[in-house]
C-alpha cells in the first residue's frame, strides 16, 4: 500500500507468488467470509458482524503501531504489557475522571515508547530485546500498580467501550480513524518516507543525514501509545481493569496480523490495508474454529500454523 | 614446454536467473601452473562463473571436466574438497574467532577422542602463516588483524586445502601496494607448485603482470580467450567493451579535462586538525570553489576517515571545520548536510543506495524536508527534481519508479550524485567515486565530476586508483597513518611524487608540506 | 581502469617483510573489555552473593543454598541449549511452552517407565525443534516469529494433551524417575548434578568439537561460514533440536522433582533463559559466547529472585520489574562493551 513499486517479474511462478504476496490476505479474508456463510448458522447477522469487528478492533489499533516498527526493520513485543499498563493505569486514576486518566496513561505509554526508543536508537540493542526487557517490565508494572482484576464503575468508560454512532460501536470508528491516518501518515508524509527508508537500509539513511533516532524513537513511541489506546478500549469493553491477563501474546496477534498482511520483517515496506486485514483473517479464522467447538489447544496450534505460513510465503520479498 | 593435460574443462556452461541470462555457453580451460586472467565488465558474468565452478550454483546447461572427471558440486564445499578453493574480494572469515580457528575451520587437528588438538593447531597455524610473512598471536580473534594479514590468512586457507585451482576474485582491492607484492610471490609459487590460478581483476597492470591467459566475457559470453601476449591493453578493454578501438584511443585514458581554473577565492571547505582517537591526527585541508581536491595514501591511511569526519559520520575528538567561512557547529551528519557537505560514501552498496526503495525516492531522500511542506511530500516538487537529474546525470532506469537496487552500480552512483546535487551543496567529498562500476559507467562519473567543479564546487576526491587520482585533482593531498604527510601541487601532481611521498614519510620535506597543508 | 595506464609500479619498495599485523586499536583494553564481557557476571554474582550473605541471616544456609541450587538446574538447562542458539546469532523462544510440554509427556509417560518418561519429552520436543530448526534454516525465515509460533503450537499441543489444561499427571513417588528428580547426592540435587554433567558437556562441545567450531562460525559469520564448508543449515538444525529437547528434558525433570507434569509452568522462561545467557557474555548478534557464563547468569538470577523473596514485603510482581530492568541494564552494558571492543 505504501510501497507500490512493483516490478513485473517475467517468471510466472514468481507472478504468482507476487501475487499471493500482495493479495494472498484479502483472497484469504474473502475465502473465510465464504466458508463461513456455507457452515456456519447465523454467521450472516449484523450482530455477529459486529461482535467480530469489535474484538477485533484492539488487534488492529495494536497490530497498526506494530506494523510502523516492522517497517523500519525492528519489533515491538512489549506491546501487550502497555495494553496490561494501560489498563492498570486507567483503573488507578479514573477516580480523577476519564480524561485525567487517559493523560496518564498516554504518559505512561510514551515512557515506555520512550524507553524502547532509546534502546534501539541511542545505544543501539537490537529491537527484539530492547523490547523484551519493557515485555518483562511493563507486565511486572502492570501488576505492581494492580495486583488483581478490579471492576470499574465510570459512564463514560462504559460508553466509550459500548456505545456507538449510529449502530456502529466507537471500538470499530477508533480503529478505522487510526488505520486512516497511519496509513496517510505512511504515504504522505516526510516522517512516512524517512521510516521506510531507515528500515531499508539504516546506514544509507544516517548518511543522507535522515533523523534516524527521532524517528525510530517516535516510531516506538506512536506503537506504544496505540497499543495504550487498544488496552484502554479493551479495558472499557470489560467494565474490569485486568492486568493479569489484558493483551497476553498481543504481540503474536500484531506481528501475525501485519506479516499476514505482507510487510516483511525485514523492513523498508509498511502495508497497512493488508495489516487491517491480517488482523481480520486471523479474527475470521479464530472465530470460525471456535463456534465449530474446537477447543483453544487446536485454536492455538492452527494460529501457529497460520503465522509459519504467512512468513513462509512473504519470505524473499523483503531486501536481498 | 609441453602443455600438461588440462585440470578443468568447462564446456558450453549456461545459466539463467529470472530475467537475466546471466551465462551463456561459455567454455574454459585450464593447464596446471597457469595464471589465468578472467575478466568483463560488471554483469559480463564473471563472478556467475567463479559461483558455477565452486558449486555456489548449479549450471542451466554444460558441464565441468575437473582433472578429466566429470563434476557438479553440490555446495562450496564439495569443491573446496575436490580441489578448487575460492579467494573472495571481501574477506570471508569468521571476524570473532581466533586466527588459527579460522584457518582450520573445517579440517581441524584432532586427538585421539576426536577433540579439537588446539595446541597443535596454534602451532601449525603459526607456521603456515610464517611462510606468507604474517607473524601474529593465531589465538587473537581474527578481527584484530588488518586487512591485508587477513587476505593472507583467506588466501593460506584456500592453498592449504591441496588445491588444484585457486579462483582468486579481486584480491587486491583491499591491499596495500606491498601487500599485492606479496600475494603476487604467492601466487608465483602456486605456479610453479603446478596449480592453476583464476584471477579475476579490474587493474590491468596486475594482470599483465602475472596472468599468462585470458578469458573475456561480455554479456554472459565468452568473446575472447588466449594468451594474454596476443592482446595489448587497448585491445583487451575494447574487446571487454565491445567497442571500437578508436573510440576507446579517441576518449584517453581518464575523462577528466586536467586542471580547474581554481578561482583564487577563499576556501570553500577548510578543516583543521581534525583528530579522531585511533584514527586521524591533525588533518587539515582546505579545498577553494571549483577545486578538486585529490586524497592520496594507502588502504587504512585515513582518507575514507577524513571524508567521514568532515562529513560528521565519524565523531571528531577535536578540529574545526568552516565552510564558505561560517564555522560549522555540532559534528552531526544532518548538520554538515545543512551546512552544504555531501559524502558519496566508499561502501556504495550498504551506505549509500537504499536499494528496496524507487530511483525516485532515492533522489529525494535527502531533500525531503525541502520538498514538503508541514511534513507532506509535495509530489510534484520531487517529480521536477527526480527529472531534472535523471536527465542532467543521464540516470538509465525503466522509470523513475524502479527500485535503486536493480540499476547498474554506475548508475547507483549517479543516482547518489543526484541525491546530493539536488541539496545544492557547496562541497561533494567522493569516495572512491569510480569503484567497482564498468568502464563506460566510470568515464561518465569522471567527465560529471569534472563539470561540476566546473560549476564551482569544491570537491574532495578519494581514489585507490592513481592514474584517477593524480588525473583528477588539482592537488593531492598524502596522508599516511591518520596524518597528513605532503601535499603535492602544480606539476607535482604526478604518480611518482606520489609513491615518493606515500614511502617517504619521514623526510624533511613532510614537515614543511604539513604546514602548508594547515595553511591551506 | 581506462585503457592507457601507464605501467604505474603496483609496489612501493617492500625492504621489510609484509607482516601487516598492528592490531588495529588497543590491546590492552581490548583485552580488558573482553574480561569484563566474559567474566563481569560472574564477579557481579560473588559480590551479591556476599551482600546477601550479611544481610540476611537465612541467605548463606546449606538449605537455602541448596534449594537455590536445584531451583537453578532446571533453567540452567534450558539456558544451556539457548546458548547454543544465540551463538548461532539466532533465539529460541519456543524453550518456555517445550518446557511445559516436557513435563506433561514425562508425567502422562511415566506410567509407561522411567525410560519413556524421559524419552518421550527428549524426543517431541526434540522434534518440534527439528522443525524450527527447519524453518529457520532451510526456509530462512526469522527465527523469533517461527519459534514464537512454536511457542503457541506447543502450548496448544500440551492442552490438548491435558483436555484443555484441566488433567494434571502424577508421578509415582518411588519410581526411578521420582528418585530423579528428589533425591540428593552428596547433598545436592539429583537435578543438579545432571545440570553439571550437562554444562561440562555442552562447554567441551563448544569449545573443542567441530560442531563447536561451526556453532560459532555460523553465528560469526554465516555467509563466510558457507563459502568455508560449514554445513550451516544442519548447525542451525542441531542448535534448535538441541535446545528443543534440553527444554523438554528440563521440563521432565522438573515434573520429577514436582512429582506431576503441572501445565501452568514454563510461561515466561523464554525471557529468563535469554537473559541468562546475555548476562553470562555471549553476544545476541552471534558468534562469541559462553556456556559457563550462562550457568553464572542464571544463578545471579536466582540469586536476585531470592533476595527479592528474602526482603519478604515486596510482590512478586517486583521480581518480573526487576528481571526487566536488569535484562535491559546487563544489555546496555553489553552493546557498549561490545562497542569498545569492535570501535577500534
Amino acid at each position: 500500500m505504501a510501497e507500490a513499486t512493483l516490478r513485473t517479474p517475467p517468471l510466472d511462478r514468481a507472478r504468482v507468488l507476487q501475487w499471493l504476496q500482495t493479495y494472498g490476505v484479502y483472497a484469504g479474508v474473502a475465502l473465510l467470509l465464504v466458508v463461513n456463510i456455507v457452515i456456519t448458522p447465523h454467521f450472516m447477522s449484523a450482530e455477529n458482524f459486529r461482535t467480530q469487528a469489535v474484538q477485533v478492533a484492539p488487534v488492529i489499533i495494536v497490530a497498526l503501531g506494530m506494523a510502523l516498527v516492522i517497517g523500519t526493520e525492528g519489533v515491538d513485543l512489549s506491546v501487550g504489557a502497555v495494553m496490561a499498563l494501560a489498563a492498570s493505569v486507567t483503573a488507578l486514576y479514573l477516580g480523577y475522571g476519564l480524561l485525567p486518566a487517559l493523560l496518564v496513561v498516554a504518559l505512561f505509554a510514551a515512557g515506555v515508547g520512550l524507553a524502547n526508543g532509546a534502546l534501539v536508537a541511542f545505544i543501539g540493542v537490537q529491537p527484539i530485546v530492547a523490547t523484551l526487557a519493557l515485555m518483562v517490565g511493563g507486565r511486572g508494572l502492570a501488576l505492581v500498580l494492580l495486583p488483581q482484576l478490579e471492576d470499574l464503575r465510570n459512564p463514560a468508560l462504559a460508553s466509550l467501550g459500548s456505545g456507538g454512532v449510529a449502530g456502529i460501536p466507537y471500538l470499530i470508528l477508533i480503529a478505522a480513524a487510526l488505520a486512516l491516518l497511519v496509513a496517510f501518515v505512511v504515504r504522505r508524509t516526510t516522517f512516512g518516507r524517512q521510516l521506510l527508508a531507515i528500515g531499508d537500509s539504516r546506514p544509507a539513511a544516517q548518511l543522507a543525514g535522515l533523523p534516524v533516532r527521532r524517528v525510530l524513537i517516535i516510531v516506538y513511541v506512536a506503537c506504544a501509545l496505540l497499543a495504550a489506546v487498544a488496552g484502554v478500549l479493551a479495558t472499557a469493553r470489560l467494565q474490569a481493569s485486568d492486568p493479569t491477563s489484558l493483551g497476553n501474546l498481543m504481540e503474536l496477534s500484531a506481528i501475525t496480523a501485519v506479516v499476514v498482511g505482507g510487510t516483511p520483517l525485514t523492513g523498508g515496506r509498511v502495508n497497512i490495508a493488508g495489516t487491517v486485514a491480517g488482523a481480520v483473517l486471523i479474527q475470521l479464522l479464530t472465530a470460525t474454529l471456535i463456534k465449530h467447538d474446537l477447543p483453544p489447544s487446536w485454536t492455538q496450534i492452527a494460529q501457529a500454523i497460520v503465522i509459519v505460513c504467512a512468513v513462509y510465503a512473504a519470505r524473499g520479498r523483503g531486501k536481498r | 614446454m609441453a602443455p600438461p593435460a588440462e585440470v578443468l574443462a568447462v564446456r558450453g556452461l549456461s545459466k539463467t536467473f529470472p530475467g537475466v541470462r546471466a551465462l551463456d555457453d561459455v567454455d574454459l580451460t585450464l593447464h596446471p601452473g597457469e595464471v589465468h586472467a578472467l575478466i568483463g565488465e560488471n554483469g559480463a558474468g564473471k563472478s556467475t562463473l567463479i559461483k558455477l565452478l565452486t558449486g555456489v550454483y548449479r549450471p542451466d546447461a554444460g558441464d565441468i571436466t575437473f582433472q578429466g572427471r566429470k563434476v557438479s558440486f553440490a555446495t562450496p564445499l564439495e569443491a573446496q574438497k575436490a580441489g578448487i578453493s575460492t579467494i573472495y574480494q571481501e574477506v570471508n572469515l569468521i571476524p570473532l574467532l581466533s586466527v588459527a580457528r579460522n584457518l582450520f575451520l573445517g579440517r581441524e587437528p584432532r586427538n585421539r577422542f576426536g577433540m579439537l588438538d588446539v595446541t597443535r593447531m596454534n602451532r601449525e597455524a603459526e607456521e603456515v602463516l610464517g611462510t606468507y610473512g604474517v607473524r601474529v598471536d593465531v589465538r587473537q580473534p581474527l578481527r584484530t588483524l588488518g586487512v591485508g594479514a587477513q587476505q593472507m590468512v583467506a588466501l593460506a586457507r584456500a592453498v592449504a586445502t591441496d588445491a588444484r585451482i585457486v579462483v582468486m576474485d579481486e584480491p587486491t582491492s583491499s591491499l596495500e601496494p606491498r601487500e599485492v607484492e606479496t600475494l603476487f610471490s604467492v601466487i608465483r609459487r602456486l605456479r610453479d607448485a603446478g596449480i592453476a590460478v583464476v584471477y579475476v581483476s579490474h587493474r590491468l597492470d596486475e594482470l599483465y603482470a602475472m596472468c599468462s591467459t585470458v578469458t573475456v566475457l561480455r554479456d554472459g559470453r565468452r568473446v575472447h580467450h588466449g594468451p594474454l601476449a596476443d592482446l595489448d591493453r587497448l585491445a583487451l578493454v575494447s574487446t571487454m567493451l565491445g567497442r571500437d578501438l578508436g573510440d576507446v584511443r579517441e576518449e584517453g585514458a581518464t575523462k577528466f579535462s586536467g586542471d580547474h581554473q581554481a578561482a583564487d577565492t577563499r576556501p570553500v571547505l577548510q578543516a583543521e586538525g581534525l583528530t579522531v582517537p585511533h584514527k586521524l591526527h591533525d588533518v587539515s585541508l582546505s579545498i577553494r570553489p571549483g577545486e578538486v581536491v585529490g586524497l592520496g595514501g594507502l588502504l587504512g591511511s585515513g582518507r575514507t576517515e577524513t571524508a567521514k569526519a568532515v562529513s560528521g559520520a565519524l565523531a571528531r575528538s577535536s578540529g574545526r571545520i568552516t565552510v564558505a567561512g561560517v564555522p560549522l557547529r555540532g559534528g552531526s551528519t544532518p548538520a554538515a548536510i545543512r551546512a552544504g557537505i555531501s559524502l558519496l560514501p566508499e561502501d556504495r552498496k550498504s551506505e549509500g543506495i537504499v536499494p528496496g526503495l524507487s530511483v525516485r525516492e532515492n533522489i529525494a531522500l535527502a531533500a525531503l524536508p525541502r520538498l514538503s511542506r508541514f511534513g507532506l511530500v509535495s509530489e510534484a516538487r520531487v517529480d521536477s527534481i527526480v527529472d531534472t537529474f535523471v536527465e542532467r546525470l543521464r540516470i538509465k532506469a525503466s522509470s523513475p519508479h524502479q527500485k535503486v537496487g536493480e540499476l547498474s552500480g554506475g548508475n547507483q552512483q549517479k543516482v547518489l550524485l543526484a541525491r546530493w546535487l539536488a541539496m545544492n551543496p557547496k562541497v561533494l567529498l567522493l569516495d572512491e567515486p569510480t569503484r567497482g562500476i564498468d568502464v563506460g559507467a566510470k568515464a561518465e562519473v569522471q567527465k560529471l565530476v569534472d563539470e561540476l567543479a566546473a560549476d564551482g564546487l569544491g570537491v574532495l576526491l578519494i581514489s585507490s586508483d592513481l592514474e584517477e587520482l593524480i588525473e583528477g585533482s588539482d592537488r593531492v593531498v598524502v596522508l599516511k597513518d591518520g596524518a597528513v604527510v605532503g601535499e603535492l601541487t602544480g606539476d607535482d601532481v604526478t604518480e611518482d611524487k606520489l609513491m615518493r611521498t606515500i614511502a617517504g614519510g619521514g623526510d624533511p620535506a613532510h614537515d614543511a608540506a604539513k604546514e602548508a597543508a594547515t595553511d591551506g | 581502469m581506462t585503457a592507457t595506464k601507464t605501467d604505474a609500479p603496483v609496489t612501493t619498495a617492500s625492504d621489510e617483510p609484509a607482516d601487516a599485523t598492528a592490531p588495529v586499536g588497543s590491546a590492552r583494553s581490548e583485552r580488558l573489555s573482553a574480561l569484563v564481557q566474559q567474566h563481569g557476571a560472574l564477579a557481579v554474582l560473588v559480590l551479591v552473593s556476599i551482600v546477601a550473605s550479611f544481610s540476611f541471616d537465612s541467605f548463606a544456609t546449606g538449605d537455602n543454598v541448596s534449594n537455590m541450587a536445584t531451583g537453578s538446574a532446571f533453567l540452567a538447562i534450558v539456558a544451556l541449549g539457548m546458548t547454543f542458539v544465540i551463538v548461532t546469532g539466532g533465539i529460541d523462544l519456543s524453550v518456555g511452552s517445550l518446557f511445559a510440554l516436557g513435563g506433561v509427556l514425562a508425567a502422562w509417560g511415566s506410567r509407561h517407565g522411567t525410560l519413556v518418561a524421559l524419552l518421550l519429552p527428549l524426543v517431541v520436543c526434540g522434534l518440534i525443534g527439528v522443525v524450527n530448526g527447519l524453518l529457520v534454516a532451510r526456509s530462512r525465515l526469522a527465527p523469533f516469529i517461527v519459534t514464537l509460533a512454536a511457542m503457541l503450537g506447543a502450548r496448544g499441543l500440551m492442552l490438548a494433551i491435558t483436555d484443555e489444561g484441566a488433567n494434571t499427571y502424577l508421578i509415582g513417588k518411588g519410581s526411578f524417575l521420582a528418585e530423579l528428580g528428589q533425591g540428593t547426592t552428596l547433598g545436592l540435587g539429583n537435578p543438579v548434578w545432571i545440570t553439571l554433567a550437562l554444562f561440562v558437556a555442552g562447554a567441551v562441545v563448544l569449545r573443542r568439537t567441530r560442531f563447536g567450531q561451526h556453532v560459532y562460525a555460523v553465528g560469526g559469520n554465516e555467509d563466510a561460514a558457507a563459502l568455508m564448508g560449514v554445513p550451516v543449515a544442519r548447525t542451525k538444525i542441531a542448535v534448535y533440536t538441541l535446545s528443543g529437547a534440553l527444554a523438554g528434558l528440563a521440563g521432565a525433570l522438573n515434573a520429577a522433582w514436582l512429582a506431576s507434569g503441572v501445565t501452568i509452568l514454563g510461561n515466561g522462561m523464554e525471557l529468563d533463559a535469554i537473559s541468562a545467557v546475555v548476562i553470562g557474555g555471549t553476544l545476541l548478534t552471534g558468534g562469541l559466547g559462553y556456556v559457563s557464563g550462562s550457568l553464572v547468569g542464571v544463578l545471579l538470577l536466582k540469586v536476585i529472585q531470592n533476595i527479592i523473596n528474602q526482603i519478604g514485603s515486596l510482590d512478586s510482581s517486583y521480581q518480573l520489574v526487576v528481571s526487566g530492568a536488569f535484562l535491559a541494564l546487563v544489555v546496555i552494558a553489553q552493546t557498549w562493551l561490545g562497542r569498545r571492543r569492535q570501535l577500534v
